[in-house]
């Protein structure tokens, strides 16, 4: 399969290979060779303090998982399967009630072994991120890879 | 002075000493009602579960758990264990969070405990660990700030 059409069928199927992303309504809305760009509508389910009408930051950690996933898949190009080694959040302002939210992850470095990814998360203006993220990925080969073509 | 959301506490955190009754407070947070998590008692310490179900399967074909969904519980269990063992009247903070993954998770119950190590006056470090079998073999620890109060 060319990286094209890889490329297409990610975009497609990123919803239908993994339970927990197509339960949070979550979907690509690009894909490139070197990341993806991801985007996750708003529920009421997402808040952590109702009070302040605040998204709560796990739900933004699974966006962001989700994200960088794909992106390394991306920039591998090729059915593979993966596992978040760490990753680390800063939670630069708080995320607010009423508005989507949407995440950009770049895999920046990929070894035989090791992918990196660094993301960026916004809501209303993708100038003001309302969090980023670092995290390392272990390529552990085709064996039990999601069928993503 | 109590916010309205600070007599809900509260009220939440009473009923969670006094009958070890934590729905209260599973309630109260939108999100960790979403993820089905539960607060349990364990000999005074505080452990939360996180029951499977299948929509938190990431990678069907192992199959595993979403990692994403490990470290949201995590979150949440340290933001539960501060709302209970503190006497916040508001949500702490999420300042910042890091995971690091050890094993693949299961399609099984999740359990966590976490560690306040070291509460400052605004800012409180956390440890988190996180288990499916026994907690001498965690699935996954970290690590997490909190800001407990902040100007608007």
């Amino acid at each position: 399969m060319d990286k094209s059409t890889f490329h297409a069928a990610l975009q497609q199927r990123f919803a239908d290979v993994t339970p927990h992303v197509a339960a949070c309504g979550m979907q690509l809305t690009a894909v490139d060779d070197n990341g993806v760009e991801a985007w996750l509508p708003f529920r009421e389910e997402w808040l952590g303090d109702t009070e302040r009408g605040l998204i709560h930051p796990g739900i933004v950690t699974v966006l962001v998982d989700s994200a960088c996933g794909a992106a390394v898949l991306a920039r591998i190009a090729d059915l593979e399967r993966i596992a978040t080694l760490d990753l680390r959040m800063d939670y630069l302002r708080a995320g607010l009630r009423d508005h989507d939210i949407h995440c950009r992850a770049d895999c920046y470095h990929l070894t035989p072994s090791i992918a990196f990814v660094r993301a960026s998360v916004w809501q209303q203006d993708r100038a003001l991120p309302i969090a980023v993220s670092q995290s390392a990925f272990m390529r552990a080969g085709r064996r039990g890879a999601a069928a993503i073509a | 002075m109590s916010t309205p959301i600070g007599s809900m506490l509260a009220e939440a955190r009473r009923r969670a000493r006094e009958h070890a009754d934590f729905d209260g407070f599973v309630a109260l947070v939108p999100y960790a009602r979403f993820l089905g998590l539960r607060v349990e008692a364990q000999d005074g310490q505080l452990r939360m579960r996180l029951p499977y179900r299948r929509e938190l399967i990431g990678n069907p074909a192992l199959p595993a758990l979403h990692g994403g969904v490990t470290a949201a519980f995590m979150e949440n269990a340290a933001l539960l264990h501060l709302l209970l063992r503190l006497d916040e009247d508001r949500i702490p903070k999420s300042i910042d969070f890091a995971i690091d993954y050890l094993l693949s998770a299961r399609p099984q119950d999740c359990f966590a405990e976490c560690e306040v190590t070291r509460a400052g006056v605004r800012v409180v470090h956390t440890q988190i660990r996180c288990w499916q079998d026994v907690p001498e073999r965690p699935i996954a620890v970290a690590r997490a700030h909190f800001l407990l109060s902040y100007p608007e």
